[in-house]
């Protein structure tokens, strides 16, 4: 049958940028219908189906990683928001996953009250205190200790208002910071690897109380570690300011940036940071980094040693706290305040990323000569450079770790194989001081990204499926009798599987019209990958993973609150009956209060429960990878703007 | 022309439809009446979680960190609504949290002063009844004085058993604690009951002596 020349059709394309979206070609319209209304049933989704538990929870911990719907409205909800967004011009794009995972973690740290203040801010950009009070029915005592802990935390900030000094004060919510709250773990555990337990206290301290001085940093953790302690021994202060010290002097503590000053172009008394204009009305508060003592220990002695909480006098404890505080007043560091560095761990977790790609891909010997030379940058690299600072071969082989002794034509020869590799970790840079050598850090990030990428659809649609998606990112661009011929698929499989690409949108379809009335018989179609915009899916891909993996939790944990409750009294009295010495029949009489059947249930109940905790720290991992990765070929691209290069 | 074709099998399309992989007189599947399974059979299972010290130690951090969260200041909790009456305890047994005060301190020079607000010290109640109590017993004892000697005057007995009763509450309420001390400010001030009614029963035999001649039942 042949087709009329359509003329002045309606779906013709002109009109559309070259890369055009598949919002033209995707799956039929009642399951798009179907699809918007996914969000608002996920919390009844997991409640009715009479699967065996063990298998139900498979399945949904598998849905919610491989979320087979709802990657149009994630789409949608990117290009509506970035809309509303306009009125409050500080404000980023936040998506619709984000905002709902910030809200589900603001909930779990801080209660009800914070999250839903929170996520008002986020949704609405700057607002001041009794528009916030009025549109979320709160009163304004509660909106204001809400506030306040969204500050200390650093989750949310405050500056002048936008017609001028003379309004009210407005406030701005950090989606970004909120997130970071789902990595708290892995900071905790990196501290304890590097500078060990007391390195890991100070960290937990830190990040549970957004930003602490050094003196109740000091206190707080030499009690902590002297209760762990056996009775006699306590925790000496200087231990624990050493353990401060080096944390700060690696750059994993900075100091708080000095308050911004509202309204008056008065400085302050800290000195005075270069980014502040004489203007009143300053939009952006300093950061941390403006600040050129940012990471200058203040010089206070702190002498003594930790105390030792005992459980008999409470109240002595209780003045004791009293006293201790007052005592903290004289110390001489109240006003500096200290909080975690998330960058300077990021740029660890990325080394530890890179250093472990070159261990599977190539060999131990080689991923030490990488941690080297990493280790050697440490200090000189900026946040967003895309490679480290050129390091020749006669350093790299000076600083090299004494338990690695290769011979220098050896390290010459792995260089040489690093630097080959197709997945251009390593590059030359030079000749002089026996070869100059940098580590190419933003292709490193693309090509994890990329191993991501791939990883993800072998997993979801099979080797086949990842075959020609690798083929269409190395080629770019085929025609769907191309990508039969390369990828050695018959054309039916071919066909199935690159349509099913095409409808989770991981493949794009490009048109390019022969005629100028795009006939479609005389159109080639061409599918491609981009890297970016399906990096950026795949991460709100996961964010959504995670919101459905704490909702399930919620869920487990609500439908078993009876249960968990009638648990806890009992530990409870088993403990005090331990402590005041019963006999070992009272005991077993108490443990039996549980029936087996309940502590069946209540054993798995755990196990689900630390199956989705565990969940959710992996998927976690695979977030900090995207993000980094996207957020590396955002600033590449802005620093390629800024010198002038044509194109981005 | 428009039209053309409707009824009589499929409708024309801008597209061929051969290169869909649906050849001519091939039926289309079945339309579908009802939305998607909610957990629908997964082609392929997902990749198992990752074991391991490092991960069992994250876990165990993740969890303890959310039990710890309920009990800093930083979790707020809405102030509990108020019953319908208000309690006498409610004045010394507060502990709940109240929606107008902080309960921690914040540095309120790093917070816009609109923010500022009470901050509540729970040790801080001891205070008030302690300094009241020295006040107190001054008081208490002239009013004593005066009830006894108005009271003097009506009946002897009843005063100097009171006078006893007086002296030994007294020298109680100097070592109780404020606990006893509000049992004190019943029993001193505001009380329904007048003074001179008091009957400890020293008297139940005294009365009954009188009246033997009556019949008791």
């Amino acid at each position: 049958m042949t087709e009329e020349p359509m003329r002045g059709n309606r779906r013709s394309f002109r009109h559309l940028p070259q890369n055009s979206t598949n919002s033209d070609v995707g799956p039929p319209a009642y399951q798009r219908g179907w699809s918007a209304n996914i969000p608002s049933c996920n919390a009844q989704l997991f409640g009715k189906i009479n699967l065996p538990v063990s298998a139900e929870i498979r399945c949904v911990v598998a849905l919610a990683i491989t979320c087979v719907w709802d990657s149009e409205v994630v789409l949608r909800g990117f290009s509506r928001n970035s809309f509303h967004d306009l009125k409050g011009c500080f404000a980023k794009h936040m998506t619709a996953q984000e905002v709902r995972l910030c809200g589900l973690l603001l909930q779990e740290h801080f209660g009800e009250v914070v999250e839903r203040i929170g996520t008002h801010l986020l949704r609405g950009g700057a607002q001041n205190l009794r528009t916030i009070a009025n549109e979320t029915n709160t009163p304004l005592d509660l909106v204001k200790k809400s506030l306040c802990v969204l500050v200390q935390h650093g989750a949310c900030e405050f500056g002048s208002g936008r017609r001028g000094p003379g309004s009210p004060v407005e406030y701005r919510a950090s989606c970004e910071r909120v997130l970071r709250v789902l990595r708290y773990p892995r900071y905790i555990y990196t501290a304890k690897t590097l500078y060990g337990d007391t390195g890991e206290l100070i960290v937990e301290e830190v990040l549970q109380r957004g930003h602490m001085t050094m003196s109740n940093t000091v206190k707080t953790v030499a009690d902590r570690l002297t209760h762990n302690m056996e009775e006699g021994r306590s925790m000496e202060y200087s231990e624990v300011v050493s353990a401060f010290s080096k944390l700060v002097e690696t750059h994993f503590l900075q100091r708080c940036p000095p308050v911004a000053e509202m309204g008056t172009a008065a400085t302050s008394t800290t000195p005075a940071t270069p980014s502040t204009p004489a203007a009143p009305a300053s939009t952006s508060p300093p950061t941390a980094e403006s600040n050129p003592d940012c990471y200058k220990l203040p010089h206070v002695t702190l002498i003594g040693r930790g105390k030792r909480r005992r459980s008999s006098d409470d109240s002595e404890e209780q003045r004791g706290g009293k006293k201790a505080k007052m005592d903290s007043e004289s110390c001489g560091d109240e006003g500096i305040y200290w909080l975690v560095n998330f960058e300077r761990f990021h740029q660890h977790f990325r080394d530890q990323a890179i250093i472990s790609a070159v261990a599977s891909k190539l060999d131990q010997t080689s991923s030490e000569i990488v941690r080297t030379m990493l280790r050697m940058s440490e200090v000189t690299t900026t946040q967003t450079a895309a490679y480290t600072q050129p390091l020749s071969a006669n350093e790299i082989f000076r600083s090299l770790p004494p338990n690695y002794s290769i011979s220098r034509p050896i390290l010459d020869q792995y260089l040489s194989l690093l630097v080959d590799d197709p997945m251009e970790f390593v590059g030359k840079s030079g000749d002089s001081g026996g070869g100059m050598y940098v580590v190419n850090l933003q292709r490193a990030l693309a090509n994890l990204a990329r191993a991501t990428l791939e990883s993800v659809v072998q997993e979801r649609f099979g080797s086949r499926s990842a075959r020609i998606f690798r083929l269409l990112l190395r080629k770019r661009h085929l025609e769907q009798k191309q990508v039969e011929d390369f990828a050695m698929i018959p054309a039916k499989e071919a066909k199935d599987m690159l349509y099913t690409l095409l409808s989770e949108n991981l493949v794009q379809l490009q048109e390019i019209p022969k005629t100028p009335d795009h006939a479609p018989s005389r159109t080639f179609y061409l599918y491609t990958v981009n890297q970016l915009p399906t990096a950026r899916l795949l991460l709100q891909h996961c964010y959504k993973t995670v919101a459905n993996l704490i909702e399930r939790r919620l869920f487990e944990t609500k439908e078993n609150k009876r249960l968990l409750e009638k648990s806890q009294r009992i530990e409870a009295i088993l403990a005090s009956l331990q402590a005041s010495g019963a006999e070992p029949e009272q005991l077993t009489e108490v443990e039996e209060m549980i029936t087996a059947p309940e502590r069946q249930q209540l054993e798995a109940l755990r196990h689900h429960i630390n199956k989705l905790d565990s969940t959710e720290n992996q998927v976690d991992e695979t977030v900090f990878l995207l993000e980094s990765y996207i957020f590396s070929t955002k600033t590449k691209r802005e620093r390629g703007r800024e010198g002038g290069e044509p194109g981005g | 022309m428009a039209g053309r074709g409707r009824g009589r099998g499929r409708g024309q399309m801008t597209f061929n439809l051969e290169d869909l992989g649906i050849g001519r007189g091939d039926s289309l599947p079945p339309t579908t009446f009802k939305p998607s399974p909610l957990f629908p059979p997964m082609p392929v299972q997902p990749v198992p979680l990752q074991t391991g010290e490092e991960v069992e130690y994250m876990l165990a951090l993740k969890q303890e960190l959310r039990a710890a969260n309920k009990t800093l200041p930083f979790y707020i909790r809405r102030a509990a609504p108020k019953r319908d009456v208000d309690r006498y305890s409610d004045k010394y047994q507060s502990g709940e949290p109240k929606d107008s005060a902080i309960e921690w301190s914040p540095d309120w020079s790093r917070l816009p002063k609109e923010l500022c607000i009470k901050v509540r010290k729970p040790l801080a109640k001891r205070h008030p009844p302690q300094v009241k109590q020295p006040k107190k017993p001054p008081v208490g004892k002239e009013e004593i004085l005066t009830k006894l000697e108005t009271l003097e005057k009506n009946e002897e007995t009843v005063n100097s058993e009171e006078e006893e009763d007086g002296e030994k509450k007294k020298a109680n309420e100097e070592e109780e604690q404020p606990e006893e001390e509000d049992y004190e400010e019943d029993f001193e001030e505001d009380t329904d009951y007048i003074m001179s009614y008091f009957d400890n029963g020293e008297e139940f035999g005294g009365d009954s002596d009188d009246n033997m001649d009556e019949a008791t039942y």
